[in-house]
């Protein structure tokens, strides 16, 4: 048992002066997203309609889908990794807290990591062939 | 940190039914929680009979019949009977709401009366508002100054003044911060939206002059950031308060530093 006053208990050990950063970035990942996220359904779409792999090939070697999908992936997965810190936050403690936030770290950049090595194996595929 | 379910020791049991009034036609069934730390055992739901052909239209004349007439031992806070005080807070319905001015005819069915949610309780309806109060305390309620006091009086003009309206009203009762769940998961760190209310209504003042200071006191991921605009504190407010709006104001200011 410890025995302290409820405005030490209120006070804790003061305000991190952090937060806003992380608030406004989520604010403005957020619009990014809302604004690509349209041509990143249009781009896949027309990927998945097209007939042979060389055609997929070739299309993800032009530069919009490539942009686009390259962009869309590491923005939405670094939104991801921020966006579950808030939940984390919200609903777990002390160790499970930390583990938890490492892991979304982890997942969140290495499926960064393998969307821009598959992009980049569809983009070079075709000169390589 | 969020828990879904309760602890043995607040499990909530089915309690006594005390008898109806004799004679009585217009009854109204209430159903109450009951929790008496010196017993040891679990809290229960008492269920009573008010007899509304003699008693107040509001649900707390029905308390205050109940514990007159029927049961002395039941336990509330109450004052002035108008909604200025917020001593009578409490969940009535499924909603937190001051007992005096929340009337029997809002209810349909039985009424159910529980204590603010997720507080400690220290007797039936009365919560433990030790860390609440110790966090509006935190925040330093109160006009500080820099510049030398003026003879006379730190003036403040009109237009002002009206930014302090549907701030400084605030009761303190604490309906709103007790209906979010953001201070319910995690209230031993977030300050909770009365509290910010209260930390705006500073901040904006225009005679006050440590706004860098409250600012910098309040950039924390916990102390305000985990409010997520869910706007329970706007909707349960008795007084008709916007908590949610003060708090996304502090985090227009915050960001105005920044951007």
């Amino acid at each position: 048992m410890r025995y302290v006053t409820p405005r030490k208990a209120a006070v804790g050990m003061g305000a991190s002066h952090t937060g806003t950063q992380h608030h406004w970035w989520m604010t403005v990942s957020s619009v990014a997203l809302a604004v690509l996220t349209p041509s990143f359904l249009m781009v896949i779409g027309t990927a998945l309609q097209l007939p042979e792999r060389a055609e997929i090939m070739a299309y993800f070697s032009r530069p919009y889908p490539a942009i686009v999908v390259a962009i869309f992936m590491t923005l939405g997965m670094l939104h991801f990794i921020k966006g579950t810190r808030i939940m984390i936050d919200d609903y777990l403690d002390h160790t499970a807290r930390k583990a938890a936030l490492i892991a979304a770290a982890i997942f969140g950049w290495a499926v960064i990591a393998m969307s821009l090595f598959a992009l980049a194996r569809l983009m070079l595929a075709p000169a390589q062939l | 940190m969020v828990e879904f379910t309760l602890p043995k020791n607040s499990k909530i049991r089915v309690g006594k039914t005390w008898p109806k009034p004799e004679g009585a036609t217009n009854l109204r069934k209430f159903k109450i929680y009951r929790w008496d730390p010196d017993t040891g055992e679990n809290p229960r739901v008492d269920t009573y009979f008010v007899d509304l052909d003699k008693c107040g239209p509001m649900v707390l004349d029905a308390l205050i019949k109940i514990k007159s007439e029927i049961d002395p031992t039941l336990s509330f806070r109450r004052s002035c009977r108008e909604g200025i005080c917020g001593s009578c807070a409490m969940n009535i319905d499924g909603g937190n709401h001051l007992a005096c001015i929340y009337g029997m005819d809002e209810i349909e069915g039985d009424v159910t009366i529980y204590p603010l949610p997720h507080m400690a309780v220290v007797k039936d309806l009365i919560p433990d508002l030790t860390h609440f109060y110790a966090q509006h305390a935190s925040i330093n309620p109160y006009l500080i100054t820099k510049s030398p006091t003026p003879g006379k009086e730190w003036k403040q003009s009109i237009e002002d003044r009206k930014k302090l309206d549907g701030l400084y009203e605030c009761i303190m009762c604490a309906s709103c911060s007790t209906a979010c769940p953001s201070y319910w998961w995690n209230g031993d760190k977030y300050l909770g939206p009365a509290t910010l209310l209260a930390a705006y209504r500073w901040i904006i003042d225009s005679r006050d002059e440590a706004t860098p200071e409250r600012l910098d006191q309040l950039e924390d991921p916990f102390k305000l950031y985990r409010c997520h605009t869910i706007m329970n504190c706007t909707n349960t407010c008795p007084k008709g308060l916007n908590p949610a709006k003060a708090i996304a104001e502090i985090k227009h200011m915050l960001v105005d530093r920044i951007v």
